[in-house]
């Protein structure tokens, strides 16, 4: 184990090499470009052994390591924002393939204006795909979690591909200490690649043909949502896994804060969690016991974990990053589902903030805690489920 | 094959899936043998993989197997040497 | 000097030109904290950069792990490694009562408000060495060298560090460039 400062590109850079990838192939956009910047070094000196593909689109870049992982060798891509969106396609594709491969990408807003500062528009769109999702607080748990995700992956009880998500420039160009394991770890915890199908010369094999049985159509898609179900707890025994050997454990699907004897929580994803996290400090010092949920996979969604959790609380906030415009947010929507259907009846507000990089601080979140926390004790319930931070 | 536990998108590629489909053609492709030079574009580009190349005595020939043809003309549209004509059938 | 240890968190602003490294000093100080036990975050300013237009860096330094992801709001400590930009760039901005302010400069710069100055020539320093890319004295590193010595970062932590980050002639000609800054740098008072 080595402590290097790192940015966060830099960080999916090592965890790729270290899970030892074949194939890379992306196409550069900001905040992405040092991923592969750095993979290109990596080959350049001959530390990584890499065949990196150009390709003129993400369209491409994600084509090109789906037919390498149908070949049967561990693909890797990045993206972000219009990138993600012109790959979109193929994010359903490799997903219905059930072809394990691993993509990174940067958390950015979308245009227009053209704006490359965070928000989660980009992945939360991908969230009906097929993909395992999960977003990132810190540099070290996008490292962690990007070498965790081949495991994952790659699991017979998965075979679906996963994205792990990290924010614009909060992330991706922030340098922080980061403790990268030795290469004969992660060897240790990444076994031979499994796939549920090969590709290869001399046994010819359709995928994708027009099918003849619709609903064995039918239940393929189903099985998607059933794979994904059954991720759940692979996503936790890998989690305990890499604990064992890292000493870093992170709760699997989600991670606590405070949690056990707070009245409120606050729930989110991505790395302004880290302010959440402050904030709930001073608003405990001002008399407001709150902890913090957070969600660390979008896919699958963690609603189980969520409620035992959130179950006899006072009172939740979800804090989105983007919006389902002309709904609410995707974490809110999918949390509220899961909780009607338990029958469960907690006061949620869903507050949509950091909309476009617009920057979000503790002292933010200490603002939106005592605000919920008063609309909640005066009016016994929340007034308005939706808020849009900071306007008022 | 190793086919794991998820339900997969896949087949195998066999012959004649539906049927003799040399049934669904109303013209033919006729090989001129003078004329073809034994290029195998035609082969390339068939999309129902009904023509052969064969090396009959250092000679290439083209066969066409007309239980599973068409009919749709591709080849006849990309021959080079115009050795293969679309002689109607009805 | 010794401020590294006194606070529970400081936040710094490096002022700079696109081009003139500015995130690479800011860079090499947390790298260099974090040898000395410390923990850091280091970051650019969000945006596109251009080569020769004012640009700023950030860092954040603290004994435990720094949370908070936003802007650096109001920073504890100033760093200018080209003092023309102070002419149009208010790189006071924000800056905490008496807070610090280091300034590469061969002169007392004029400072209308109260701050804790010091100063260091490394456009000097850069040049005695021919550390120069482009026709630009290369004075980040000298800079850090200079903050090094008023946080009470290790000099040895700072050189270890350029000698990771860089290699070989510019990594030894950077490693003098800092150690003399860390030295010649001089505290200059109220203003």
């Amino acid at each position: 184990m080595v402590k290097l400062t790192l940015t966060g590109n830099h960080c999916v850079a090592y965890a790729v090499k270290l899970s030892r990838v074949k194939v890379v192939s992306a196409y550069p956009i900001t905040p992405q470009t040092t991923i592969v910047e750095k993979l290109s070094e990596m080959v350049d000196s001959g530390d990584a052994d890499i065949k990196m593909i150009r390709v003129e689109s993400e369209h491409s870049a994600l084509s090109a390591v789906y037919g390498a992982a149908t070949a049967g060798v561990r693909a890797f891509t990045a993206t972000s924002s219009h990138g993600l969106l012109y790959m979109h396609e193929m994010v359903w594709w490799t997903a219905q393939a059930r072809v394990p491969l691993v993509m990174a990408v940067v958390t950015r807003t979308i245009g227009p204006p053209w704006n490359i500062w965070t928000d989660h528009h980009d992945i939360m769109g991908q969230r009906d795909t097929g993909w395992l999702i999960v977003m990132a607080e810190t540099n070290q748990e996008v490292l962690d979690e990007t070498i965790k995700l081949f495991r994952i992956t790659e699991d017979p009880r998965v075979f679906l591909p996963g994205m792990v998500g990290l924010d614009a420039f909060i992330l991706s160009h922030t340098v922080e200490p980061v403790e990268v394991p030795e290469q004969e770890v992660v060897d240790s915890f990444l076994p031979e690649r499994r796939q549920p199908y090969t590709i290869r010369f001399g046994d010819p094999l359709i995928m994708g043909n027009i099918p003849s049985d619709l609903l064995l159509n039918a239940k393929m898609r189903w099985d998607v949502h059933e794979a994904l179900g059954r991720s759940t707890q692979v996503i936790d025994e890998v989690d305990r896994e890499w604990g064992k050997l890292t000493g870093r454990y992170y709760g699997g699907l989600v991670e606590c804060y405070r949690c056990e004897d707070a009245d409120f929580l606050f729930i989110g994803a991505g790395a302004w969690v880290g302010d959440m996290r402050l904030a709930i400090d001073k608003l405990r010092d001002m008399g407001y016991r709150f902890g913090v949920l957070k969600v660390r996979y979008i896919r699958p969604f963690p609603g189980a974990r969520i409620l035992e959790i959130a179950r006899g609380k006072k009172g939740v906030v979800v804090l989105d990053r983007s919006i389902s415009a002309g709904s609410a947010g995707p974490i809110f929507l999918d949390l509220a589902a899961y909780f009607q259907g338990k029958n469960v009846t907690i006061p949620i507000k869903n507050v949509v903030a950091g909309l476009a990089g617009f920057d979000v601080n503790y002292e933010d979140f200490v603002k939106i805690g005592e605000r919920f926390v008063n609309e909640v004790s005066e009016v016994g319930w929340v007034e308005n489920h939706l808020e849009f931070y900071p306007l008022r | 094959m190793e086919v794991g536990n998820p339900l997969l998108p896949l087949s195998r590629p066999k012959i004649g899936v539906q049927g003799a489909t040399g049934s669904w053609r109303f013209r033919k492709p006729e090989i001129d043998q003078g004329k073809c030079i034994g290029c195998g574009i035609c082969w390339l580009y068939c999309p129902d993989s009904v023509i052969d190349v064969e090396d009959v005595g250092g000679r290439f020939k083209v066969r066409v197997d007309y239980v599973y043809c068409k009919g749709c003309g591709v080849c006849a549209s990309v021959c080079p040497t115009k050795a293969i004509r679309m002689v109607s059938e009805v | 000097m010794g401020l590294i240890a006194e606070r529970s968190l400081i936040e710094l602003r490096f002022h700079g030109r696109g081009g003139q490294g500015a995130v690479t000093a800011a860079h090499i100080t947390v790298d260099s904290a974090v040898r000395d036990g410390f923990w850091g975050t280091a970051f650019p300013f969000f945006g596109a950069e251009r080569r020769g237009a004012p640009v700023a860096a950030f860092a954040r330094l603290s004994r435990g792990r720094v949370m908070t992801r936003s802007m650096v709001r109001n920073p504890d400590v100033v760093v200018v490694l080209d003092p023309s930009i102070m002419s149009y760039v208010n790189v006071f901005d924000g800056l905490k009562d008496r807070g610090i302010v280091v300034i590469n400069s061969p002169t007392r710069p004029n400072i209308s408000r109260e701050v804790k100055l010091y100063t260091v020539n490394a456009t000097r320093i850069a040049l005695d060495l021919g550390l120069v890319l482009a026709g630009w004295p290369l004075v980040n590193i000298a800079m850090v060298g200079a903050l090094s010595r008023v946080l009470g970062i290790r000099l040895d932590s700072v050189l270890e560090s350029i000698r990771n980050m860089l290699s070989g002639r510019m990594a030894e000609l950077n490693v003098t460039a800092a150690e003399r800054a860390y030295h010649e740098v001089s505290e200059i008072g109220g203003g």
